[in-house]
């Protein structure tokens, strides 16, 4: 059971000999004396939904523009199918882009705005009409058909935009901050309906988005951007669980970093001394890092349990004094005061009542949590 | 609170009144009256002081005796319809001038766009009239065209332009060009850039995304300075006095002719109220394709 489980895994980036189905090879863009993309190279697999993940201005649009023909790189190539796409104009590729601002055709119908590629396409007239209602059904447009876009609403016309892309069944579907304008709620319903249509197509999709829950719900894998250049790729719980470098960890949900000296031991274990007057820490790292090396301890919020006295069997227990509460519904965020002066967050489900709640301002509380619990980062 | 919004609505109210409206009465007045040796030299007068009787020998004077002449004599026939032909083709040949040059500025880097727009409102800065007779001096047997012409050796005749109906054209599609230029590039202007990069993703070459997309997006501007252009034509007087020849018939100068030349007031102004209803026409089209553009706006 468990080994055809393993085979049905997807994975295409971890196969070997796997044909990528686009690749960056030493791509570099300047924009005058800016540069936007710096000597990035990577594959995207078939039938993967990869996210381009990063702050604003760090280059993903750029990335994305790219592929879809909108910019040309200045140094490097990029192959699709094995093809150098320089060769190729963009009305000719096999890829279709979902714009940020949807830019539908305002003075088209919602039909006419979803065959508009159809009928720039070798498709026979006659099938164009069963294609463009397909697509309605795909996104769940009703009939919608014959409205003109300035006449629905901002969810409706977002998926009107995405059915345009899909109706010419690119190869690559390229989603620029898809669901940027829409509200949050409307927003998470949408991920995960997207997720299901890229599913049942099997189209590769790009996504950029500056949204890090976005991109962790839709994809298969993550790159971080960051100032041109490509710091990680990898699943999203490798990204969260193993970040490669403090600003990946920063980037990605809240993290507590504590920087100091780091002592090696025999069994994959390092002794971390950070400030004077605290207990050193202890940590797993299957990275090797050498003795007396300058390393930063990363470590979740809710990993970090709390407790009002000393637990015995934890392998780290620092002591501290609850300096604020943020109070987020299921959950609270405390932030604890160490007697080095040190703001260490932790997490705790809110499975009472907020009126029984164990903790208050100024407690003394004792925080511990495992040697594998965190990530002992050089970078 | 309703006492001054009314206020606030009687001033544009009162000035349409008292500038449009009376204007308008005292010419479909004088239309319906006969010509006199007199001063003013039309026939009968509005008096109050004969009381009643006179009020009401004023309204039997009148009749529609000139609309009657203007009906037989085709000469006016003639010249609305070569007036309608003239405005018809000069708002033509504007669109084409016109539009490539809106759509030059509204594809230039931003920076230059305020000097692009100076240089189209530049010539607005000197008297119409002005210009008309730089044309003049332009277009006649020993102007700068002629002259430029012969000695590139390209004729070696000097060519009659002036007086000539193509003189009118010139100086019509000159003098009108900003008016077609302006409404265009403000549309084009608005055109968002994605809209052209997602019609060039679903397999658009250039000349598709242009006539699928640039040009429909631009139709409201397209319209708006046609009208702009075609309806102050058709009652176009001072270019076609001053460049046309003694084939350019136009209502504009038969107007004036019958006013000034003729001293027939009243059958000038049965001429320039047939003009005022023609006008209607294209006037009430363009009301109501600004209304659908709006409606479409929102």
């Amino acid at each position: 059971m468990s080994e055809t489980d393993k085979t049905t895994c997807f994975e295409p980036w971890n196969e070997v000999g796997k044909k990528p189905l686009i690749e960056f090879r030493g791509v570099s863009k300047k924009f005058g004396a800016l540069t936007a993309i710096d000597n990035v190279s990577f594959n995207i697999y078939e039938r993967e939904f990869f996210a381009l993940l990063g702050p604003s201005g760090c280059g993903k649009t750029t990335l994305m523009r790219m592929l879809g023909g909108f910019e040309t790189p200045s140094q490097g190539q990029i192959f699709i199918d094995g093809k150098d796409i320089s060769t190729i104009p963009a009305n000719q590729r096999s890829v279709n882009m979902m714009f940020q601002s949807y830019a539908l055709f305002p003075h088209l119908t919602v039909a006419d705005n979803i065959a508009f590629g159809l009928k720039r396409s070798d498709m026979p007239k006659s099938e164009i009409a069963g294609r463009v209602d397909e697509m309605i059904k795909l996104v769940q447009l009703g009939n919608l058909g014959g409205r003109k876009p300035h006449q629905i609403s901002g969810g409706q016309r977002q998926r009107v935009a995405l059915a345009r892309s899909l109706a010419k069944a690119p190869k690559l579907l390229l989603l620029d901050e898809p669901l940027g304008a829409l509200d949050k709620k409307l927003r998470q319903e949408t991920q995960f309906e997207l997720v299901d249509i890229q599913e049942k197509l099997g189209t590769t999709f790009v996504i950029v988005t500056h949204d890090q829950e976005e991109a962790m719900t839709v994809s298969s894998r993550i790159g971080i951007m960051d100032q041109g250049k490509l710091i990680q790729i990898d699943t999203p719980d490798r990204i969260y669980e193993a970040p490669n470098s403090v600003r990946v960890a920063d980037f990605i949900g809240d993290v507590n970093l504590i920087e100091g000296n780091a002592t090696t031991t025999a069994d994959d274990k390092v002794i971390i001394s950070w400030a004077e007057g605290q207990p050193t820490l202890t940590a797993q790292t299957t990275t090797n890092i050498t003795d007396g090396a300058k390393v930063t301890f990363a470590i979740r919020p809710e990993k970090i349990a709390m407790t009002t006295d000393k637990p015995t069997d934890a392998s780290n227990a620092i002591e501290g004094h609850i300096h604020d509460i943020a109070y987020l519904g299921n959950v609270s965020i405390y932030k604890v005061r160490l007697s080095s002066g040190h703001m260490i967050k932790a997490q705790a489900a809110n499975t009472r009542r907020l009126s029984r709640r164990n903790y208050t301002w100024e407690d003394k509380v004792w925080l511990s949590w495992t040697d594998t619990a965190g990530i002992v980062l050089t970078k | 609170m309703n006492f001054r919004k009314y206020l606030l609505i009687l001033i544009p109210y009162t000035w349409l009144l008292l500038l449009f409206l009376v204007p308008f009465i005292i010419v479909v007045k004088m239309s319906l009256s006969d010509t006199e040796m007199a001063i003013p030299p039309y026939y009968p007068y509005f008096t109050l002081s004969e009381g009643w009787q006179g009020i009401v020998n004023f309204f039997s004077e009148l009749d529609f005796e000139n609309y009657v002449f203007l009906a037989e004599d085709n000469l006016y026939w003639k010249a609305y319809l070569s007036s309608l032909k003239i405005a018809l083709i000069s708002t033509a040949f504007t669109l084409l001038i016109g539009y490539p040059i809106a759509y030059g500025m509204a594809n230039a880097p931003p920076e230059w766009r305020p000097t692009l727009m100076m240089i189209i409102i530049l010539p607005f800065w000197t008297s119409f009239l002005i210009r008309i007779y730089a044309w003049m001096g332009i277009l006649s047997q020993e102007g700068f065209l002629n002259q430029f012409l012969l000695w590139t050796g390209i004729i070696d005749q000097p060519l009659t332009i002036l007086n000539t109906n193509i003189a009118v054209y010139i100086g019509i599609v000159y003098t009108y060009l900003p008016f077609m230029i302006l409404p265009i590039y403000a549309s084009l202007e608005k055109l968002d850039i994605s809209l052209l990069e997602a019609a060039k993703d679903l397999g658009c070459n250039r000349s598709q995304s242009f006539w699928l997309v640039t040009m429909p997006l631009s139709k409201a501007g397209v319209i708006a300075g046609c009208f702009l252009v075609f309806i102050p034509v058709l009652g176009e007087f001072v270019i076609p006095d001053l460049l046309g020849g003694a084939d350019t018939l136009m209502i504009g100068t038969i107007l004036w002719q019958e006013f000034f030349a003729n001293r027939d007031w009243p059958v000038a102004s049965a001429v320039a109220v047939v003009l005022l209803l023609l006008l209607m026409i294209p006037i009430i089209l363009f009301q109501r394709s600004e209304q659908k553009q709006r409606e479409a706006e929102q």
